[in-house]
């Protein structure tokens, strides 16, 4: 479904993000990059969304290169790519609601779908009484909790989690992590990039490890080993 | 398409409310630009009007000879109204002439006294010529100088007064060029600061903008409602600056309709309101979605 392939970054020659990195993912997967922070994570989940252009190697979303696809394409392709993000990056002038709702909007949906899906995935979130609320109105794991919301609206193939936990304390860290769960049960992939420990050993999921933008282990019931 | 320019024209006025001091600051500084345009527009009326009363004003006298007939000067009359640059010709008889040098003088004892003992009219019969610009006096002078009736004519005033004249009309071209380069310079100058602001206020939003990329919202999607509220700067300050113009043109409007010798601005405005309201508002709305237009395309690279 997900296919990386030979992926290199190199922002200068004394800063290497990725080095031919190859791995793939398949549907309804729950992968964990882990690595220590600038070992290439948020880079990789950047190629992906076609944030970022690797330097050499392609990156597949099922059989299209995202790096080629066209500007008509890539929308359609990120629509079915859902992002959290660690810094949460809601629209500050939108309630927790509009901040949903704009990303049906985006992909064109019906009044109607925006009216019953939204209230439903603040549900799943467990913030239907704070659908009003704006960002700067909301705790930290609100914040996280509206932007998987956010990001599973569009029920997506996938979903993209960059150190979603990085901000928040450990009780609201377990219930995103536990959301996260729900979600993949739910039959979305799953890609979440941490450097949490106690998260990846919890998960008892696939881990890839990133050290300094190389690929060094990928294993099926990983745990976070670095040294 | 119908459904996304509603969400569009929602979000944009959405938007300008939720962003109020950014939407105060870009209309404060459009309504500057406008109102400059504006105020170009009405010291071009007190201007136009002030030099064209000047041109008025100046015209050349063709002196008879005391041996030309009425009837010859009328041929040189109708003979000069023929020519497409003259605009209008009158005839003062020698008659005429002595009765408006007596009103003129009728206070002077001494002039009134010399004249009756002189016993005849010592004035010359002439005709008064006014050109349909002040360069074309020229012209005419030359073909009265060429012309048959150049024996009849003593003099031409115009050889007295032709550098005045040179100058003036001269004077006149500069000052309507000048006027248009500074109206032009102007509008520029105001057009810039207000681009700049509005690429100040699409700037806050460029997070805003890569998250909706991100998401998946297509460029048009992104940009529609800051096009929206492009245009909603242009028409409220549009109307802003007509509210502004009001009571300013009824203040200043007779002062400067008798300083100038020209209309009455308020009168003008009045009558000419919805010709400034457009012209205002289409400078005002196209300067908005073109601000917009290149503000948001740098953002929108992601």
């Amino acid at each position: 479904m997900i296919y990386f392939d030979k992926v290199s970054k190199v922002y200068s020659p004394t800063s290497i993000a990725l080095e031919d990195v190859s791995f793939s993912v398949e549907p309804k997967e729950f992968v964990s990059i882990v690595g220590h922070s600038g070992a290439g994570k948020t880079t990789l989940l950047k190629m992906l969304l076609a944030e970022d252009k690797p330097t050499s190697g392609k990156v597949f979303f099922e059989s299209v290169n995202v790096h080629e696809a066209s500007r008509d394409d890539l929308p359609q392709i990120r629509r079915r790519i859902g992002s959290i993000f660690q810094d949460f990056r809601l629209l500050p002038t939108k309630t927790a609601y509009e901040n949903i709702a704009f990303v049906m909007e985006a992909a064109d949906a019906e009044d109607k779908d925006i009216e019953e899906d939204v209230p439903q995935a603040l549900e799943l979130v467990g913030l239907m009484d704070k659908a009003l609320h704006f960002p700067h109105e909301l705790s930290g794991g609100e914040k996280q909790r509206v932007a998987i919301a956010r990001a599973f609206v569009n029920r997506p193939d996938v979903i993209l989690a960059d150190e979603p936990t990085g901000n928040l304390d450990p009780m609201n860290t377990r219930e995103i992590v536990e959301l996260l769960k729900k979600i993949n049960n739910l039959g979305t992939t799953v890609i979440l990039a941490t450097h949490n420990h106690d998260v990846v050993n919890g998960l008892e999921r696939r881990v890839i490890t990133l050290e300094k933008g190389k690929l060094i282990r990928d294993d099926k019931k990983g745990r976070y080993i670095i040294k | 398409m119908k459904v996304n320019a509603r969400r569009a024209f929602k979000e944009g006025i959405v938007n300008f409310w939720r962003n109020g001091w950014v939407s105060l600051a870009a209309i404060l500084v459009m309504v500057l630009a406008l109102f400059m345009i504006g105020s170009l527009i009405f010291s071009n009326v007190l201007l136009t009007s002030a030099l064209t009363r000047i041109e008025e004003q100046v015209d050349i006298s063709v002196y008879f000879k005391k041996e030309a007939t009425e009837e010859e000067i009328l041929n040189a009359e109708s003979a000069l109204s023929q020519l497409p640059q003259v605009k209008s010709v009158s005839y003062v008889s020698e008659a005429e002439a002595l009765e408006s040098f007596r009103a003129r003088h009728s206070a002077n004892a001494l002039i009134t006294q010399s004249l009756d003992e002189l016993g005849e009219n010592p004035l010359q019969a002439s005709l008064n010529i006014k050109a349909q610009s002040p360069d074309q006096y020229e012209v005419i002078a030359k073909f009265l100088d060429a012309s048959a009736y150049s024996a009849l004519i003593d003099k031409i005033n115009y050889f007295q007064n032709r550098v005045v004249i040179e100058r003036l009309s001269g004077f006149l071209g500069a000052s309507r060029a000048a006027g248009l380069g500074i109206t032009f310079v102007f509008s520029l100058i105001a057009m810039l600061v207000v681009f700049n602001t509005i690429r100040l206020a699409i700037y806050t939003s460029r997070d805003e903008i890569a998250v909706k990329r991100l998401v998946g919202a297509t460029r048009a999607h992104v940009r529609m409602p800051f096009m929206v509220g492009g245009v909603m700067y242009g028409v409220i300050s549009a109307i802003i600056t007509m509210i502004i113009f009001y009571p300013l043109t009824l203040g200043l409007g007779q002062a400067t309709a008798r300083f100038f010798g020209g209309p009455d601005l308020f009168s003008y405005y009045l009558s000419n309101f919805f010709e400034i309201f457009f012209i205002l508002l289409l400078v005002g709305v196209i300067l908005g979605v073109i601000s917009s237009s290149i503000a948001t395309r740098r953002y929108l690279r992601v």
